[in-house]
């Protein structure tokens, strides 16, 4: 639940923004990240909140534990199960 | 603290890294030269990592890396879901995170509950709770909003924008700051140093811990969640024992700084404010919880509803539960194995604690990445 989960910020609108997070389109609230938000940085969503802006030569390293957690593990595995959780928990978009 | 040359190691999950960082830290608790080092982390994030990667099989034999109180879902206490129970039994939509459901009331649990023809619906943040109830505009929806304090920004950030007039807030939020101390203090306490958790610091700083850090005499060492950044955090808890550093280390600057996220700590406590209360099984926890501000009385389910718990505490008794154990658990003297309970009444599929309820809990991560994940104990 304390997971955050990375993503690839595609559009922002006033306090929204369209990330991707490994494929899948979600919107994020950015009420409660602390720094300015540009298309193109990579953010921590938490609960549908960016709650970090990650910063640039940092973002493969944030990236690979949740590659390798989405990539290569059982149906029941409860991390994967977090942070799928985590991806679910933007609108989808559009709505 | 970046230029420090244990984050450099941080770049890979090499498994030679991993073997350099256990040698280093084997090196380390034989220049301590005693036979039992306990650190506690507080993050059910971490012990998922520490499982799953079969981290405690690399420690030396002397050192005990267990997990304290680090799953909101798990502290949340019989009496609070209760609330939630019975505001589902009046005729509220009670909407929840997943691992909520199944966690015991007094009598039921919000599954429970479910089953029984209450309308409880599972979402996965605030936003859609938001969403579910502008579309049920002649409902009353009562988000039941759990988590610590890096899930209660987003419950404040969706208050302070206004929610739609039907619904409001049951808040069991969590301040894990309090309960680290409390279980710091505990008499008998083994615990000489915590790992604190990355996320929950990305709101808070890592300053914040520097007076307990001072009070209790133990390093606190904020880090990730990468398997060679929860061995090297523990590596550098261990040097900091062994020079007898009472103080913080950020192990996770990637995402953590000294102050932390200003205007998100600006927003939780518009919100919320911390109020003593009973962490299941642990203690009472003062300033543990957060509850909504008077201001926000017209959006807080605890002042907006009469709220009939006594009602439920008619029916059945608790039963298997006063043999549970995992409050011991969440205050660190006893692990899964200890507790009768485990992998037999107590399993994921019919949790009799908490702690097997949740993907966080200590109890369900032991259960599904192998029971006891100590590989030391198999030789």
């Amino acid at each position: 639940m304390c997971l955050g989960v990375p993503g690839k910020v595609l559009a922002i609108d006033g306090l929204n923004a369209t990330v991707d997070f490994f494929g899948v389109k979600k919107e994020l609230r950015l009420d409660v990240v602390d720094e300015p938000v540009s298309v193109g940085d990579y953010v921590l969503n938490h609960v549908g909140f960016a709650i970090r802006r990650i910063p640039a030569e940092e973002v493969g390293e944030t990236l690979a534990l949740f590659d390798q957690i989405l990539k290569d593990v059982a149906p029941d595995d409860l991390m994967a199960a977090d942070v799928i959780g985590e991806m679910a928990a933007g609108k989808e978009q559009g709505k | 603290m970046t230029s420090d040359p244990l984050l450099a190691q941080l770049k890979f999950r090499d498994p030679q890294k991993a073997r350099a960082l256990a040698a280093a830290l084997q090196r380390e608790v034989d220049a301590i030269g005693r036979d039992e080092i306990t650190v506690m982390h507080v993050c059910g994030s971490h012990e998922q990592s520490i499982a799953r990667f079969g981290i405690r099989a690399l420690l030396p034999r002397q050192l005990s890396l267990i997990m304290g109180p680090g799953c909101p879902v798990c502290v949340t206490d019989a009496p609070e879901i209760d609330e939630g129970v019975a505001l589902a039994r009046q005729g509220c939509r009670v909407l929840t995170y997943g691992d909520m459901l199944k966690v015991p009331g007094t009598v039921q649990s919000l599954g429970d509950a479910q089953a029984d023809g209450g309308k409880v619906d599972v979402v996965y943040g605030v936003e859609q709770a938001v969403e579910i109830a502008k579309a049920r505009p002649d409902e009353e929806v009562v988000f039941f909003s759990s988590g610590f304090e890096t899930t209660a920004v987003g419950t404040a950030a969706a208050i302070l924008r206004g929610l739609p007039k039907n619904l409001s807030v049951l808040s069991a939020h969590k301040y894990v700051p309090p309960a680290m101390e409390i279980v710091a203090g505990m008499p008998g306490s083994k615990v000489e140093a915590f790992l604190a958790a990355g996320h929950a610091a990305i709101i808070t700083g890592c300053d914040c811990f520097r007076p307990m850090a001072r009070k209790y005499r133990m390093p606190i060492v904020v880090t990730g969640f990468e398997p060679l950044d929860v061995l090297a955090a523990v590596l550098k808890t261990v040097e900091m024992i062994r020079r007898k550093e009472h103080d913080v280390a950020n192990c996770y600057p990637r995402c953590v700084t000294g102050p932390g996220n200003l205007p998100a700590q600006k927003m939780l406590w518009r919100v919320f404010e911390p109020v003593g209360g009973q962490w299941r099984g642990i203690a009472v926890i003062p300033d543990g919880n957060l509850r909504l501000k008077p201001e926000f009385a017209a959006v807080d389910a605890r002042r907006r509803f009469r709220i009939d718990v006594k009602g439920l505490w008619d029916y059945a008794p608790r039963q298997l539960a006063d043999r549970c154990i995992c409050g011991e658990i969440m205050a660190g003297f006893k692990s899964p194995k200890d507790c009768p309970l485990f992998g037999k009444e107590c399993l994921p599929e019919s949790p009799v604690g908490a702690c097997m309820v949740s993907s966080e809990g200590t109890c369900k991560i032991w259960h599904q990445y192998g029971g006891v994940p100590d590989l030391k104990e198999v030789g």
